[in-house]
């Protein structure tokens, strides 16, 4: 019952993000195709995390990382003139994991404060890495030379076929978390946050399930990365500053740890209400600050535990 | 003592944390069918030899062999997959899983790879079946579905057991299993040990000496890290030295 009113929100979820685009020329406000595609950007980086830091319970403070490797993998190949999508996001992919792989092997043999302190390390080591880099802007930046293109197919140029393709995403990936969360190794894992003791003396080694989490969650925000460089037309090390790890995080913590549709309503409800705010004062930050307070204190289950058949993913 | 290999063999193990010997020069031999008591008042270092046997401490000197094979450098897990269970003093079960995803996920432990990542475990029946007819022969058939935090502490503890046998394991280490039990509840889980006898292999580590008297077929001392005797429960009763370290308060 449970999880059928859970299936019935992210369907729900799904139509009104694919209602946008129509919606949004009816209005005459075009900036709403942004702003949702922004979140749904989000919604996967956030997604991702939540792999990790809600049901494999790696508190994860340097998952901007892998959103300016997919970022910087899209924008390098642009500048050197490659602009097929399946070879930019392949890249995008392939090095995400690969850092991820690196990162997660170092840090999962920590756990605690420490865990927290070496992923956001290794994150700040690479936001450094991408300052120097002087042929791709270093510290400033540069602008995406061209938009990924898949050839005959889709150019991200044009906004709305941008939008549905990034849809589609979020919506094939909600999909692998489902079943990644379901199955034996995601049991696993979720065993493991619940009662990593017992999990061992049943005879299992988490290890090797947790970086496997990792590398999974690194590359599907390496996709949320290459996306949003086509969304900002610009790329900058600020991709991977530590704030930017926090407002993900942030984002699955308002949203509800360890269930599905909590990334997307925490990336929609952040990003809403910092552009709501931001119309009313340049001080945004000082509202912004007190209300998340609020909803940690008050929805501890986050935004999902409100819904109907948004509890945990059981 | 008997012609064959014994299970377990450990041998003159040692620990000391500091200046306290917790374990000490401890040699000790498990027969394969055989339910095994380890007795000791509070602080004989009956964890602390637990602790070892399981893998979650690493001893400063001796061995321990299963099976026939060295395990002493051995990790939990590794011990697990070979056959070797333990349960926990301090109930330690997945408080937010039902009590059959807690059985079927120790099933899953030891039936083949666990990097699958597709289809859904919860709908597996070579999990889900086995978890069944073991929460059945615990007497938890019925609760197969509540939450472990909900279940009561006597279900809990079952739910320990239920875990344990789950591994199919050639040998249990129970930790107290009637940790915190009623009367009633700690009969029952005797009656329920009593039918596994014979076809497991148990250490058994526990305060309620009757139930130690009714299941052991053999019994070990342990005063101040150190086994002090080793024999059938009739003679232990009769041990001069047991009575006086120990069971002088309560037996007489």
């Amino acid at each position: 019952m449970r999880s059928s009113a859970r299936t019935v929100t992210i369907f729900v979820v799904l139509a009104a993000l694919a209602a946008v685009p129509p919606v949004a020329a009816l209005l005459g406000q075009p900036f709403y195709l942004d702003l949702f595609r922004r979140i749904m950007i989000f919604a996967i980086a956030a997604l991702s995390l939540n792999l990790i830091l809600g049901y494999g319970g790696m508190v994860s403070f340097g998952h901007a990382a892998y959103l300016g490797i997919g970022g910087y993998a899209v924008g390098i190949l642009a500048h050197h003139g490659i602009h097929d999508g399946f070879l930019q996001f392949g890249v995008a992919i392939v090095a995400s994991a690969a850092i991820a792989l690196v990162i997660g092997a170092i840090s999962i043999r920590t756990s605690g404060v420490y865990f927290i302190m070496i992923t956001l390390a290794f994150t700040q080591m690479l936001f450094y890495l991408g300052i120097s880099l002087d042929e791709y802007g270093g510290d400033d930046g540069m602008r995406l030379a061209a938009h990924t293109r898949f050839a005959g197919l889709l150019d991200l140029r044009d906004p709305t076929p941008f939008y549905y393709f990034v849809l589609v995403i979020l919506a094939g990936l909600l999909y692998l978390v489902h079943r990644l969360v379901g199955s034996r190794f995601g049991i696993v894992l979720r065993a493991t946050k619940s009662n990593e003791a017992r999990t061992r003396a049943i005879g299992f080694s988490p290890y090797l399930y947790k970086l496997a989490a990792f590398v999974i969650a690194g590359a599907m925000c390496g996709v949320a990365g290459a996306l949003f460089v086509n969304q900002t037309a610009y790329l900058t090390p600020a991709f991977m500053s530590w704030t930017r790890s926090g407002e993900i995080m942030f984002m699955v913590i308002l949203g509800g740890m360890a269930t599905l549709i909590g990334p997307v309503l925490g990336a929609a409800a952040l990003l809403l209400l910092e552009d709501l705010l931001q119309s009313w004062t340049e001080h945004w930050q000082i509202i912004l600050g007190p209300v998340l307070v609020l909803v940690v204190l008050f929805a501890k289950r986050g935004l999902a535990g409100l819904l109907p058949g948004g509890r945990r993913h059981e | 003592m008997s012609e064959q290999a014994p299970l377990l063999h450990v041998d003159s193990l040692s620990k000391a944390f500091g200046a306290l010997r917790a374990t000490d020069q401890v040699t000790l031999e498990v027969r394969a069918g055989e339910t095994h008591a380890i007795i000791g008042p509070n602080g004989a270092g009956k964890t602390t030899l637990i602790g070892q046997l399981a893998g979650n401490l690493q001893p400063d000197s001796g061995h321990i062999r299963f099976a026939g094979e060295d395990i002493t450098r051995l990790a939990p897990p590794a011990r697990s997959r070979k056959g070797l269970a333990r349960s926990f003093q301090i109930t330690s079960v997945y408080r937010d899983f039902t009590a059959l995803d807690n059985v079927a996920l120790a099933v899953q432990a030891h039936s083949g790879s666990s990097f699958r990542f597709w289809r859904p475990a919860r709908r597996d029946r070579t999990l889900r079946e086995p978890a069944r007819t073991i929460l059945d022969e615990v007497g938890l058939g019925g609760r197969a579905d509540v939450l472990a935090a909900n279940l009561a502490h006597g279900e809990q503890r079952q739910l320990e057991i239920a875990m344990v046998l789950a591994t199919r394991p050639r040998l249990m280490l129970l930790d107290e299993p009637m940790a915190g039990m009623g009367t009633d509840e700690s009969q029952r889980i005797v009656r329920f040990l009593g039918s596994l006898k014979g076809r497991h292999t148990m250490i058994l580590v526990e305060h309620d000496m009757d139930a130690v008297f009714a299941l052991a077929d053999r019994i070990s001392v342990l005063v101040y890290g150190r086994i002090v005797a080793t024999g059938t429960p009739a003679e232990i009763r009769a041990n001069p030295e047991v009575r006086s370290a120990y069971l002088g308060e309560d037996e007489s």
